[in-house]
């Protein structure tokens, strides 16, 4: 014997999942204006409503009110005409989406950018080879051993940001450069925890002197407009602004040594 | 006659157990080379190399540097796809052999669990394990079989560079070969000759060398693969200099061998588990269905609590791989492989589903459950939302439009959950609470009576809260506020707290619940059908992982056939595309279930015996 409810169960279940839908869309799209993008959200929603079915069908109870309606609209004599209305609906929404989802647009596709470049072990820069493995940055050591000396060089480097990479990467170092607009992809966010913060000193300098021209052959074609540096800044300068990039942002490179 | 037969088990034993001491003949002593264990290889090669120099021996054998090969030096099977072939074949063989490697652990385990309760029951689960895999076992050694024969084929360079260095474990590996064989022959047709007493013993020594055996090949053939990834004790040319040893002990074999036996005792457990739903479904009456939901549960508890430990094992074995190589690494998970991790993500997540969903189908077992039904949903409400966590990559697929308007391939708020920090962070939490359903379980068909129970649900509450409380702090200040190295160390005291909720909550349960009053009989078989397509999904989920993740290994290697040692230069020295790759190993799932659905038709036909009336001449 299942007692009466006030919402049917199959009606909770749908409104539950339109509103978890609706949910994620008015947080992200209207409250915080980053929007959700598409294929995160069709992923978010497929393992809601997987979570959502489960907690309804665990019983054979909740199984059997879920069910329940769905077998008297397909099996009972009485519901002939709801049944018929809804063997025309569910194809003719089926046939939309398929016709929205399959018809041509002048969207560019989209694109499984690989956005982290794997280092090589060895690469070659101001006419000499560098191992990325055991290169460390010069002016790392001053930080402990002559902090106002770190100072003046991170305000050097601070220097070099300024006159060369801040029109793409933003003077906040947020990626928001007033040419960020017209590329694409766009500029690195050195504020983000997943950029800089995860990286060694090491990486930076080989991105930074070898530019978009540098990136490996593998995952290949990279489309980065980042210039080759080692043509017009010095060695130390790019060291430099390396120090700075981890000041101004207050993240720490990426190290194996305790501190 | 008993006598006789003591004497011949006897003899074969101790043939077998001299088998087991005679591998290290085969390998040359242990060096230090784990102390020095390089950074990346050529340092390994340096220290090797200065090694050899110093000690001079006139027996050494000198090896051949790595062959520069052009395409022609790659043999053609007109019609086949050379890498697809080995691919495919290696694929179905390690899939057969992660199953028939962890079979006989948690035989081993049930075997010792009847013969310490006294419960028959458990004798026949664990004959009814092993019947299941000697068919798997046949399956394994052909597809090994056929893997040699393809590598000798298509690569017969790359095979000769390898087995050269690895002459001594190769042949080590065929003795033993042999020896597992008739271990497990024994095992298996002598379950029901050595039953009682010393006999039943004797019987559980052949289970521990049978296990013995087993994961020794297992760790063997580990070291041929790791050393394509990791070598050791070579030069920049490829030129090996070490011993045996030297090159079975590379930088990544015991990551590979820690996470390996763990996933092999998960995947175990869910092929069997699968086994048990088949048998269930088409089960005749009652009696079959109530044991082969018991078979079922029994099954699922193995995959669950080996899979618990088990993204410990991967995260180990991932910061193994980015301290032996960055570039390695990157290229794993956050360069061109990036991508199959989040469809990893999502089949974990299909895994931890299933096998919640399948715990609270089971409380239906039990007429007392009512009591926990209802805070089913809030278990749901965290297990989703630490999924969502848990898959949320950090690079965006975007349209360009999303691109335009969010400035970037990075999400402002959801970036965070990108990271690894949010990652440890939310699987811990899934197992928290993968945990809390099982104890959920564990109790709904009982009432506790010792006179603390109160106080121990309180203690249990508030470990609970405290644990999850510090999983939080220690995943948001130091995977975001501190240098990387504590980022990175942070994962282990988050482990240890989930790993102290765990086992303090199973103590307090144990002694709080024994004597427990029963609220009523548990009815084994009161499972719906769909409980048992859980079990399939997650034997489904970790077969097309394991071939995801597989591939990931071996494809991080990219052009080359040993890492920066000796190239690839076939046809098709290239990685290929996701969607290309996912095919691949979708149709190798598809062929090894269906070779695990023969095996289970098998098992069935095995019992039937038809009475062919008026086939046979009556004899007088």
């Amino acid at each position: 014997m299942t007692k009466k409810r006030l919402i049917p169960r199959l009606l909770q279940l749908a409104l539950i999942i339109i509103g978890v839908y609706f949910s994620f869309i008015l947080l992200f799209d209207v409250a915080l204006h980053q929007i959700i993008p598409k294929s995160l959200l069709t992923m978010y929603m497929l393992f809601v409503v997987a979570g959502t079915v489960m907690v309804f069908t665990f019983t054979e109870e909740g199984a059997q009110e879920l069910v329940g309606p769905i077998k008297a609209l397909v099996e009972d004599p009485s519901k002939k005409m709801l049944r018929n209305i809804v063997f025309v609906i569910v194809p003719l929404l089926a046939g939309y989406y398929t016709y929205t989802s399959m018809m041509p647009s002048f969207e560019a596709p989209m694109e499984l950018r690989t956005i982290h470049p794997a280092p090589p072990s060895k690469f070659k820069a101001f006419g000499k080879s560098y191992n990325l493995t055991t290169l460390e940055n010069p002016f790392r050591k001053f930080e402990k051993e002559d902090p106002a000396k770190f100072k003046e060089l991170v305000k050097e480097g601070g220097n070099v940001y300024i006159k060369n990479c801040q029109y793409c990467h933003g003077d906040k170092l947020d990626g928001n450069g007033p040419y960020a607009s017209g590329l694409n992809p766009t500029p690195l966010n050195f504020q983000d925890v997943g950029t800089i913060a995860q990286l060694q000193e090491s990486f930076l300098f080989w991105r930074i002197a070898t530019g978009g021209p540098g990136l490996p052959a593998e995952a290949a074609p990279w489309i980065s407009a980042m210039p080759v540096w080692q043509d017009y800044l010095t060695e130390d300068e790019i060291w430099k602004v390396i120090l700075y990039l981890y000041d101004y942002t207050g993240r720490r490179p990426r190290s194996w040594a305790n501190e | 006659m008993l006598k006789r037969n003591i004497r011949i088990i006897g003899v074969v034993f101790l043939l077998a157990i001299s088998a087991m001491f005679m591998l290290p003949a085969f390998m040359p002593a242990a060096s230090a080379s784990e102390a020095a264990a390089p950074t990346a290889a050529p340092a390994a090669a340096d220290s090797a190399a200065a090694k050899t120099a110093a000690v001079p021996d006139a027996n050494a054998v000198t090896y051949p540097p790595a062959p520069k090969l052009t395409a022609a030096d790659y043999p053609t099977v007109s019609g086949v796809n050379p890498r697809v072939a080995v691919w495919l074949v290696a694929q179905l063989h390690l899939w057969l052999g992660a199953f028939v490697v962890a079979v006989p652990m948690f035989v081993f385990i049930i075997e010792s669990i009847g013969m310490a309760t006294r419960d028959e029951r458990y004798d026949n689960m664990a004959y009814e394990f092993i019947k299941v895999s000697i068919t798997a076992y046949s399956l394994t050694a052909i597809m090994g079989g056929l893997l040699s024969f393809s590598l000798i084929l298509f690569y017969p360079d790359v095979f000769k560079y390898l087995a050269l260095i690895f002459k001594e474990s190769m042949f080590a590996y065929a003795l033993l070969f042999f020896a597992e064989s008739a271990v497990l022959y024994i095992y298996y047709y002598g379950w029901h000759w050595l039953q009682g007493g010393n006999r039943k013993w004797i019987h559980l020594t052949f289970g521990l060398l049978l296990n013995a055996f087993g994961i020794t090949l297992m760790l063997l053939a580990n070291s041929w693969t790791t050393f394509m990834m990791s070598p050791a004790a070579v030069d920049a040319a490829g030129v090996f200099n070490g011993n045996t040893w030297e090159a079975i002990h590379n930088f990544l074999w015991n990551p590979i061998n820690i996470h390996r036996v763990v996933a092999n005792v998960a995947y175990g457990g869910s092929i069997v588990g699968a086994y048990a739903g088949f048998k269930f479904l088409s089960a005749k009456n009652k009696e079959e269905r109530a044991h082969y939901d018991w078979v079922g549960y029994n099954a699922n508890f193995i995959a669950i609590a080996a899979l618990l430990p088990l993204p410990f094992a991967g995260y180990y074995l991932t910061a193994e791989l980015y301290a032996y190589s960055q570039q390695m690494g990157i290229t794993l998970m956050g360069g061109v492989f990036a991508w199959i991790f989040i469809i990893q993500a999502v089949l974990i997540g299909a895994l931890f589903l299933s096998a919640n969903y399948y715990l609270w189908c089971g409380m239906g077992r039990s007429d007392g459950a009512n009591r926990y039904n209802p805070r089913i949903k809030y278990i749901a409400i965290v297990l989703v939302a630490a999924f969502l966590v848990w898959f949320t990559p950090h690079t965006l697929v975007l349209t360009n439009s999303e691109l335009k308007s969010l400035g970037g391939p990075y999400h402002k708020y959801l970036g965070v959950f990108g990271i690894m920090p949010a990652k440890n962070t939310a699987v811990n939490f899934l197992l928290t609470f993968t945990f809390m359903s099982f104890m959920f379980y564990r109790r709904a068909n009982k009432i506790a009576t010792v006179s603390w129970a109160t106080t121990g649900n309180a203690i249990q509450i508030a470990l609970f809260t405290m644990g999850l409380i510090n999983i939080v702090t220690l995943g948001v200040y130091y995977g975001y506020f501190t240098n990387t190295v504590y980022k990175v160390a942070a994962s282990i005291p988050q482990v240890l707290t989930t790993l102290t909720i765990i086992i303090t909550s199973t103590i307090i349960d144990t002694l709080m619940y024994k004597g427990a009053k029963d609220v009523a009989p548990l009815h084994w078989g009161r499972m719906p059908a769909r409980s048992q397509y859980a079990l399939f999904l997650l034997a489904v989920s970790f077969t097309w992982l394991m071939g995801l993740m597989g591939y990931v290994r071996s494809g991080i290697r990219q052009h080359w056939h040993v890492s920066g040692i000796f190239r690839d230069a076939s046809p098709d020295a290239y990685t290929p595309t996701l969607g290309y790759a996912a095919n691949i190993i979708t149709i190798g799932t598809i062929i090894f279930m269906a070779m695990v659905i023969f095996v289970f038709w098998l098992s069935t036909i095995s019992g039937k015996h038809v009475v062919a009336k008026g086939y046979w001449k009556e004899q007088a």
